[in-house]
């Protein structure tokens, strides 16, 4: 384990977002924010999700998490895409990178740019509506996770595609769609019985219900069973990102 | 892996080949390079010289065959392979995100090496970057990023230097200053590799060459030995009045002919120019100046290759 390569490479990816950061952290939030004015405007006191917990509190783990996890995809999977199409990937393969190595630090960045966002939107939310914290531990440990998660699955969509509009159609026929039908918006208690069943068996939801239990120690399903879900996928992508890296594919015989 | 064993070679290629769908890019080439050595790699566009360079990075897969770098399998030991390895890449690239002072920053890095500061001074130094340190890549001339590519691939001082045609489109006044830092690190004991489509630039440089065309290696010789291969060069006559009438022993061998002035291709074996310049003379030609032309690196490889279109390669690079 080379730590210094690893480290450098971690910090250029994140060198990479900082520096734009009106579009990589600053647009995400406005964006969010923009969600929960409308949605909680028009909904607020309509709709009841748990006891005792306003539909615009309710909302904002949902969004938080959306954006958080929407950025760290963006992060793996546009960087990788950008310097497979510039050529400019050669720098990262030139030197003795392990497949390791490389996944650390793509996954680091995007777990900081999740976060990043992730915090920007909370920070500007809770002078909106109040947000109650239940356990802090919770929130982070799936914040990042979740983050780890869609990091992994963008550098696998960046490894596999070749041109930017590939990235663009796996987020919006994968991503997106699996995003907003996780819960973000409502309880998925709320659906009919078919649509409850097949909600849990999209892995998003779990990232979103166990967010939303850190901040009000209620959820649809057992926290534990969510964290152990992300638990799984986190490992099932790591071996996944860890192999395609090692092989080099799509990037090594470019 | 004893380093300092001068036997062991700097790069060595067993049998490696590469196909690309239907396209043979190498066919089974095996040849050494030596610790030390300036050494040049030539072929007509599409011979498959990048190929071969980006299977010594490891940036791609070989179908057959192996390849080490001062003793590091490529693929086995790619950590010491690479480290040993710098590759200036073919095609300009960079990172429009960071100043040239950063990207080489972070290259270091990349390689292990953390406060490399004085080593990339003296590279912004060297390649006459010093005043662009702090410029953003994107600001820099087609030229200025070759010259960050060259810096990029020696932060890490590695032993064995790779430059895929460097001055392709790089102007003569830089092209000189280039040549005279890449020749700096060969008198410093560095192994350099270069491939290029100036052949005077290889006759000039090289300790010894390699021909490789359609992936397949053709020669490998010393310049020397490539330039005096006995191939042919040519027998310039000057008459005192206009040539008309040539032998007829003769009239396939003309080179050129203009007024008083005919150009024979000879072969040095077999010919005897006494006996040429009797026979002319028996033909009533009055020979007032005799020369013999010698071939150029580029007239051997335009014979070896079958490519007559050197000197078009280049435009048609300008142009990719
Ligand atoms: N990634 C690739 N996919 C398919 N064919 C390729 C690829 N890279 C190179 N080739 C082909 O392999 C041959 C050798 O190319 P290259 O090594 O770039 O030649 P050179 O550097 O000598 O000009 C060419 O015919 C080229 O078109
Ligand atoms: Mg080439």
């Amino acid at each position: 384990m080379n730590w210094t390569a690893t480290f450098t490479l971690l910090s250029k990816e994140v060198t990479r977002w900082r520096k734009v950061w009106m579009q990589t952290v600053l647009a995400p939030v406005v964006t969010a924010l923009l969600y929960l004015l409308v949605f909680g405007h028009v909904l607020e006191g309509r709709v009841e999700v748990f006891p005792g917990v306003s539909y615009t509190a309710f909302l904002i783990p949902g969004l938080l998490m959306m954006t958080v996890i929407q950025n760290a995809f963006a992060n793996t999977s546009s960087s990788l895409i950008q310097s497979k199409v510039m050529g400019s990937i050669v720098f990262i393969l030139l030197p003795p990178f392990s497949a390791f190595e490389m996944f650390l630090a793509y996954i680091g960045a995007a777990i900081l740019r999740g976060l990043a966002v992730g915090v920007g939107v909370f920070l500007l939310a809770i002078f909106y509506v109040q947000v109650p914290v239940e356990n802090f531990f919770v929130i982070m440990a799936f914040a990042i996770l979740g983050s780890y998660v869609m990091g992994a699955l963008g550098l696998i969509a960046g490894m596999w595609a070749e041109k930017f509009d590939q990235i663009a159609a796996f987020q919006s026929f994968l991503i997106v769609p699996l995003t907003f039908l996780s819960g973000v918006f409502y309880s998925i208690k709320s659906l009919p019985p078919i649509w409850y069943q097949l909600s849990k068996a999209n892995p998003f939801f779990y990232m979103i219900d166990g967010f939303r239990y850190g901040f009000f120690g209620q959820s649809d399903q057992p926290v534990l069973l969510s964290l152990g879900v992300m638990l799984v996928a986190t490992a099932v992508l790591t071996i996944i990102c860890v192999n395609m890296l090692k092989s080099g594919y799509k990037l090594r015989d470019a | 892996m004893n380093k300092n064993d001068q036997a062991q070679p700097a790069i060595s290629l067993r049998g490696v080949s590469k196909r690309y769908g239907d396209l043979q890019a190498l066919s089974d080439v095996s040849f050494d390079i030596k610790k030390g050595e300036f050494f040049g790699l030539l072929g007509p566009n599409g011979a498959g010289k990048s190929t071969l360079i980006s299977a010594l990075a490891g940036l791609l897969k070989l179908n057959h065959g192996s390849i080490s770098i001062l003793g590091a399998d490529v693929e086995k030991d790619y950590r010491q392979a690479r480290l040993n390895l710098g590759v200036v890449p073919q095609e300009i690239v960079m990172d429009p995100f960071f100043t040239v002072r950063e990207t080489l920053q972070f290259q270091s890095g990349y390689f292990g090496l953390r406060n490399n500061d004085v080593w990339i001074d003296e590279l912004l130094e060297q390649l006459g970057l010093s005043d662009k340190a702090d410029a953003n890549m994107r600001k820099l001339s087609g030229g200025m990023k070759r010259r960050v590519l060259i810096a990029q691939a020696l932060v890490h001082k590695p032993q064995v230097l790779v430059l895929d045609e460097p001055t392709a489109g790089v102007d003569v006044e830089l092209r000189q200053s280039m040549w005279r830092f890449v020749r700096r690190l060969h008198r410093e004991g560095h192994t350099i590799v270069l491939t290029t489509h100036y052949l005077e630039e290889a006759e000039e440089l090289c300790d010894r060459i390699a021909i490789i065309n359609k992936g397949q290696l053709l020669a490998l010789e010393t310049k020397e030995d490539l330039l005096a291969r006995g191939l042919g060069s040519k027998l310039l006559v000057k008459a005192k009045n206009t040539i008309k009438l040539i032998p007829d022993e003769y009239r396939e061998r003309i080179a050129r002919h203009e007024g008083n002035e005919i150009e024979l291709t000879i072969h040095r074996d077999s010919d005897s120019v006494m006996d040429i310049l009797d026979n002319l003379r028996a033909a009533s030609i009055d020979i007032d100046y005799v020369s013999v032309l010698s071939d150029s690196l580029e007239d051997v490889f335009v014979r070896m290759t079958g490519n007559t279109e050197v000197s078009q390669i280049e435009s048609n690079e300008v142009q990719a």
